[in-house]
């Protein structure tokens, strides 16, 4: 007999195959990661393939839902900073939001955009402090698992290239906020007298991706501004948008920013504009049936 | 009765030994609303559960009439209520321009009140006539009346015809990949979906890229002589300057507003659709109808773009309809859930707002369709995505989204899939539409389009294709 689990299941399906009416055209998934020829029974989704949209959607909840574990985070950013010893930075600072709770946050996106008095006050030390070049900001946002599993990585790659000599940037100490959306990095960023903020920002959870990692760089913090004067990188994951890629582009953007003095619409990135002209290819397999229709041998 | 006393004045209701006021009718209107957190985040909901129900004892006994001498929002200051007082029609206003809100509902569940009554009174009903009665409906007479309402429009098919429900087919894809968007679209077509549209979201907003898609999707529609029509979702001033430079424009698409502001921080105003509508139009693309623009609204809109007045989001969403039926629209999309948890916490609330929606747009004479979706931050799952596309299904609902399992790769949601649309389609006996049906079954790719039942076999004409994509476009 066979004791392995796993294939035991796989047995159990196979045997479903006469109820299971599989489409050959799930090949196509070469071409995207779409849920495209799931098979049917009936005409439903078969039992395989709805658990495993549950499965999906369970994490992308569980992402959402999951509380920031700030000491953690705290314990192996201060390791990370002693790899940089040029740096010396002082331990992150931990903050809140003005919303107490997740059930709070998901609806009031207002208060997740401010600091709790608590959090206000314990920033007024820095306000007469000589600027800082930047203030590195980390966010739960909508997906604390986002942050768990990138921000370390990716502040690896970010650090040294922060400080290379060609562009250097006299660095805030780093905070972490809880119940945070994304304005509330200006708001960090002017206590602090950053002359810009970098938000590391979980984003909001889509099924098949629910630990994407958004990046938001403001130049001049303020509270009170709108989107437009921030430039964003997003998907930043181990299956997006790679860590050294990531930045590399915030280095970009820190950099133009800081020599046109301002952010947003009027920094283009232009790493960006170049894939649409490359990468574009016109015609598509579904088309190609012109060929076999013609009687040409298409293949 | 001189209708002008009511101008300004506050309404009053005295419970027991507790008097509630509402200072105008705007706040009557947002505290009789049923609960979602929109308008918590907005500061308009009732206060109380009591609070809202004397709300809507009150706005039953608000004449109709009221409605078109207390604006909402100020006439002078807002194109969208221009639009509602310039373009009613009195004369189809007159067989209810008797009744109170409370009478209203009362006259629309009664067999009076039948399709063909609904249709000639449609351009006598503004949008908040709809929505206050709607706020005082229950989910079943939000069902049975838009059930009721029949609007048919056309474009190279026939939308909204008795016991169909059509689908657009959603093939977005990430990073606009012409294989991948293409892979998405065969899924959908070899499942029977599409009849509605072909409309893809891009990823890459922008006028060469809206064209590169138009033209991908043109000519699959040519290739395999599918009678339907296709719509990129990009800003309609893009699509303007499509149409300027030749490319195949089936429907214009836009993202509408019940207020002005809401429209201009959207970027268009009236005069913007009109001047789409008729060059669309001018390519004289639809066989059997000439209706080209596609509409997509959704309740909370006007509280993002902080341009609501002080109304209440579904009053907002009700004045979008306005501006929809003044373009004669072959579809109009309310995308429910897409908005976030903030706005509509849980399913609740969804379900509700979609029924709202789809009532109040039917009554208005538009061909509503829903995007049944959510997403990931709000209270809700596929169970509650399930009990709005039945609820909607056994409403008449015109259209609603089609897309693989479920899950917008692009736009990172939850919507209805291809097998969804399948199952509303055999447990209410609904058809896609007639052109669309005969082609389903002259491709092979159902048997017996009426029963939804699709074949064993890989359709013949997808089979080259299918050959192409392993050989000369794989990639692995």
């Amino acid at each position: 007999m066979v004791e392995d689990k796993d294939i035991l299941i796989a047995d159990e399906y196979k045997a479903d195959d006469d109820m299971v009416t599989h489409n050959p055209w799930r090949q196509l998934r070469q071409f995207t990661a779409a849920r495209i020829g799931l098979g049917r029974a009936g005409v439903s989704t078969p039992t395989r393939e709805s658990l495993e949209f549950q499965l999906a959607h369970a994490q992308a909840r569980d992402a959402v839902h999951t509380e920031l574990d700030v000491e953690s985070l705290q314990q192996q950013l201060i390791e990370l900073q002693q790899d940089f010893p040029q740096i010396n930075l002082q331990p992150p600072l931990v903050l809140h939001s003005r919303a107490i709770d997740r059930v709070t946050y998901l609806q009031r996106p207002d208060y997740g955009r401010q600091l709790d008095e608590t959090s206000f006050t314990s920033l007024k030390p820095y306000y007469s402090k000589p600027p800082y070049d930047l203030a590195l900001v980390i966010a739960d946002g909508l997906s604390a698992t986002a942050i768990h599993q990138n921000v370390v990585p990716f502040i690896t790659c970010l650090l040294p290239i922060l400080i290379d000599g060609i562009e250097n940037f006299s660095l805030a100490p780093i905070s972490l906020v809880k119940q945070g959306r994304v304005a509330i990095g200006d708001d960090i960023g002017e206590a602090l007298n950053a002359k810009a903020v970098l938000m590391l920002i979980g984003e909001r959870p889509g099924l098949s991706s629910p630990d994407s990692l958004g990046l938001y760089m403001t130049w001049s913090p303020k509270r009170g501004l709108t989107d437009d004067r921030r430039n964003c990188i997003s998907n930043v994951r181990q299956a997006g948008l790679s860590y050294a890629t990531a930045a590399h582009k915030c280095l970009y953007l820190l950099s133009e920013a800081r020599r046109l003095q301002c952010s947003g619409v009027a920094i283009k990135d232009r790493s960006t504009e170049k894939i649409l002209d490359s990468s574009a290819v016109q015609t598509s397999f579904l088309l190609d049936n012109k060929v076999d229709r013609k009687g040409v041998n298409g293949k | 009765m001189d209708l002008k006393q009511f101008m300004g004045q506050s309404y009053r209701y005295q419970l027991g030994s507790k008097t509630y006021q509402f200072t105008d009718l705007a706040e009557l209107m947002a505290k009789a609303t049923p609960a979602r957190s929109g308008d918590r985040l907005a500061g308009v909901i009732a206060e109380s559960a009591e609070q809202r129900a004397v709300a809507q004892l009150l706005l039953a006994e608000v004449p109709l009439k009221t409605f078109l001498n207390e604006t909402l929002i100020p006439y002078e200051n807002d194109e969208i209520t221009r639009l509602i007082i310039d373009e009613h029609d009195a004369e189809a206003f007159s067989v209810i321009s008797h009744l109170t809100v409370g009478d209203f509902r009362n006259w629309l569940l009664t067999d009076t009140a039948s399709t063909e009554v609904l249709k000639q009174i449609s351009a006598g009903i503004t949008p908040e006539m709809a929505a206050a009665v709607s706020k005082i409906m229950r989910n079943q007479d939000l069902i049975l009346v838009a059930q009721k309402c029949r609007v048919i429009t056309a474009f190279r098919n026939t939308i909204g015809l008795p016991k169909r429900l059509s689908t657009r087919l959603q093939p977005n894809h990430p990073t606009d990949d012409v294989n991948g968007i293409a892979a998405s679209m065969l899924d959908g077509l070899l499942y029977g979906s599409g009849d509605a549209v072909i409309g893809i979201n891009p990823a890459t907003d922008n006028v060469a890229q809206a064209t590169r898609l138009m033209s991908l999707m043109d000519e699959v529609i040519s290739l395999y002589e599918i009678p339907t029509q296709s719509c990129v979702l990009t800003h309609v001033t893009n699509t303007l300057e499509c149409i300027e430079n030749g490319a195949p424009v089936d429907l214009v698409f836009q993202s509408i507003g019940g207020t002005e502001k809401t429209n201009s921080s959207f970027g268009f105003n009236l005069a913007i659709l009109a001047e789409a509508q008729q060059a669309a139009l001018s390519l004289k693309r639809g066989t059997v109808g000439q209706n080209v623009m596609y509409f997509e609204t959704g309740q909370g809109s006007s509280l993002s773009a902080n341009a609501h007045h002080g109304l209440d989001q579904q009053t907002c969403e009700a004045r979008a309809y306005a501006v929809a039926r003044k373009f004669d629209p072959l579809l109009v999309n309310t995308v429910v859930g897409f908005i976030g948890p903030e706005y509509l916490f849980d399913g609740k609330e969804i379900i509700r707002a979609g029924l709202e929606d789809h009532f109040c747009g039917k009554l208005l004479g538009l061909p509503m369709g829903c995007d049944v979706c959510y997403t990931n931050h709000a209270e809700a799952d596929q169970n509650d995505m399930d009990n709005l596309l039945t609820l909607l299904g056994t409403a008449g609902c015109s259209f609603v989204m089609g897309i693989p399992g479920s899950d917008d790769i692009m736009l990172n949601y939850q919507t209805t899939s291809f097998h969804d649309a399948l199952y509303a389609r055999r447990v209410l006996g609904l058809g896609a539409a007639p052109e669309f049906e005969a082609w389903l079954e002259k491709m092979q790719i159902m048997t017996n389009a009426g029963l939804a039942q699709l074949t064993n076999h890989l359709p013949p004409a997808f089979a080259g294709s299918l050959n192409s994509s392993a050989v000369r476009y794989y990639r692995g």
